[in-house]
């Protein structure tokens, strides 16, 4: 491998970098901006996110946002990890494939799509929009996320797992609660953080089955932001921005830390 | 007290027409789809037996170990364990335990956790659980290992847990599954004796599967022999060995020089084979083979002497060429071209550090053996 930093390489380097986070370091820095006027710089301040927690509309989307999430989430794990084990475990009935396919349909159906149906669905059955159909939308959304996560983890599970439990005398009942959920449960928990992120950051179906009282966080964000950009909004994206970093390098310190202890733990044992 | 080797040697209900069979495989078949992997099998394990069920992959084996254990139901037959039907009883009902050939250890959980599973499942007071375990741990010499997780252990050490774990419950049948086929040749060898010791200290019917024809040899007080689903042979591993009941079994344990031929002749003593690319050959026990039948001779290479002059008090003695020679310390094996074409293998104990008949490539070399060295097969 050539390790030598030639023009080029720094070049597309800092050409790729900045592709990718020069929209949001400019998100993030005029969101400490003095001036009012979004493009113009006057001086720093922290004035935008005092005022942000006064903003009972946008406090309110954002708790909103927040039980949608946890609450589809934590259905759409669920069922989707029924789902998955039902793909992997039972692979001769009858439109298995029919089943899958319809499954997995919603990660490249288009949103709009989605949600047009959903709405269709709702009026038809009259029920009022707001908070309850936001989630069902969500979960019908996130569902099948997770089942992608948590089926390619069950491919990947020694059966002999569970016939050894049972052969020890666990009823398939005990077995799937004693073994083979602890086993799968960090892919099911990677399916949960995916299914909130995407409850988080959906735009277009909450904006479709949303109602009065129900306004999620990107949807008062956008309307906000039709009346103009404010560094208000700024700083709520900035916060937004934080909580998924965090998350994300929490995730990974801990995932690399746990990597690090399996490996020097088997060394250990291979000396005996 | 009498010594293991002597209970071992006095134990042989196979060959007592009162002993009680204890597990019964009755005319069993068991079908995936159009392939028949257990085909009208039966046969017949003793309490107390250590058996091994030898064969290439897919000739059964493992099925019916799976059947046993209650992963899979016979398509057709029945087994049963102490008089029992077995049919319609899962798995987590069978007095039986299985140790895997991947171990399967609970990746979750604690060595000593892994070994109580079975036990916390049959409602057992916690300091009896205790107990066991703290018994398991010491029989597997794994005492200081009872905190670590499976992923934290070498090889050698899980195979040990995953016996511990399938022992722990004092089932009636231990089911062994390849248990040591992920181990290296070694530990292999030293594990192989253990196993024995621990199945005589328990006390337990151990029904092993392998592939390895030394393990079978090593630890079975009797082996079956499958291929394609159906019994070959079940006998201990000498006559398996010295008796073989077909060509399959032949080629299949150890090595074998087989000469295709006829019976020529047939008198009270001996019988006269008259090989395809011309050898004459003398044996004492051809068995059942009528004259004119077409018969095979087989013979272990380790029953030829190899030697430059012709023996004088031969009864069989056949010429050739030394063709190829493998010096592996303990032994040396030659291949010899007969005259008439036919490889022959001899293989000779090198028993002093040189040899008074020093034999090298291409060296004429004459093989001869008794005639009571091999054996006529007729299937």
């Amino acid at each position: 491998m050539n390790a030598t930093w030639s023009r080029f390489n720094i070049t597309s380097i800092v050409l790729g970098f900045a592709f990718l986070y020069l929209p949001i370091v400019l998100l993030i820095v005029f969101s400490f901006n003095e001036s009012k006027l979004v493009t113009v710089w006057g001086g720093f301040s922290t004035k935008w996110y005092v005022s942000l927690f006064h903003n009972q509309g946008l406090m309110d989307a954002a708790w909103v946002t927040a039980r949608v999430g946890v609450i589809s989430a934590t259905v759409a794990t669920v069922l989707g990890t029924l789902a998955a084990l039902t793909l992997t475990r039972y692979t001769r009935f009858r439109g298995r494939v029919l089943f899958s396919g319809m499954v997995f349909a919603p990660l490249v159906m288009p949103e709009v799509i989605t949600g047009l149906s959903l709405l269709l669905l709702f009026v038809a059955v009259g029920l009022d929009r707001g908070f309850f159909t936001v989630t069902l939308a969500h979960i019908t959304l996130t569902m099948c996320f997770v089942a992608v996560v948590v089926q390619s983890r069950l491919i990947s599970f020694d059966r002999s797992l569970e016939e050894a439990a049972m052969d020890l005398g666990a009823t398939p009942v005990k077995t799937f609660f004693q073994i083979t959920l602890p086993v799968i449960m960090p892919a099911i928990v990677s399916g949960w953080m995916l299914a909130f992120t995407l409850s988080l950051d959906d735009l277009v179906i909450a904006s479709f089955t949303s109602g009065p009282g129900a306004t999620t966080l990107p949807m008062k964000i956008y309307s906000q932001v039709r009346l103009g950009v404010t560094p208000e909004i700024n700083a709520a994206c900035t916060i937004l921005i934080a909580v998924v970093a965090i998350g994300v390098i929490i995730a990974s310190l801990a995932n690399k830390r746990r990597e690090v202890q399996r490996q020097l733990d088997e060394r250990a044992a291979q000396r005996g | 007290m009498k010594s293991l080797g002597s209970i071992r040697r006095d134990f042989a209900p196979w060959n007592d027409p009162n002993a009680k069979p204890y597990i019964q495989f009755d005319n069993v078949t068991k079908k995936f789809g159009d392939f028949t992997a257990v085909n009208n099998l039966s046969l017949t394990i003793f309490e107390r037996e250590f058996f091994a069920l030898l064969g290439a992959s897919g000739c059964g084996k493992s099925t019916l170990l799976r059947m046993l254990a209650g992963f899979e139901e016979p398509t057709a037959g029945r087994i049963l364990l102490d008089g029992q039907d077995l049919r319609g009883i899962p798995p987590y009902r069978r007095p039986v335990n299985m140790m895997f050939q991947s171990y399967a250890l609970f990746p979750h959980m604690t060595v000593e956790n892994n070994i109580a599973f079975g036990l916390k499942q049959d409602g057992m007071p916690k300091p009896e659980i205790a107990a066991r375990v703290a018994e398991m741990l010491k029989l597997v010499k794994l005492e200081q290992f009872a905190k670590r997780k499976p992923h934290q252990l070498s090889g050698g050490q899980r195979q040990r847990v995953a016996l511990a774990r399938s022992v722990a419950k004092r089932p009636k049948v231990l089911l062994l599954d390849e248990p040591l086929g992920a181990l290296d040749k070694k530990l292999r060898e030293e594990t192989q004796f253990e196993l024995m010791d621990l199945q005589q200290k328990l006390g337990l019917t151990f029904v092993v599967v392998t592939h390895d024809q030394e393990e079978a040899m090593t630890m079975a007080d009797r082996i079956a022999i499958l291929d394609k689903g159906e019994v070959m042979q079940v006998a201990t591993p000498p006559e398996v060995y010295e008796a073989p009941a077909s060509r399959f079994v032949a080629h299949f344990v150890g090595n074998v020089n087989m000469f295709e031929g006829k019976v020529a002749e047939r008198t009270a003593q001996t019988t006269r084979i008259a090989g395809a690319t011309g050898a004459q050959i003398v044996v004492e026990n051809a068995g059942d083979a009528a004259a004119g039948a077409d018969i095979v001779f087989a013979i272990r290479p380790e029953k030829i002497r190899i030697s430059s002059r012709k023996p004088a008090d031969a009864v069989n003695a056949l010429e050739g060429e030394v063709y190829d020679i493998a010096y592996l310390g303990d032994m040396t094996v030659y291949h010899v071209r007969l005259d008439d074409g036919q490889m022959v293998r001899a293989s000779t104990m090198n028993a002093a550090r040189v040899t008074d008949d020093p034999l090298s490539w291409n060296d004429r070399a004459w093989v001869s053996f008794r005639s009571d060295a091999g054996v006529v097969l007729t299937r």
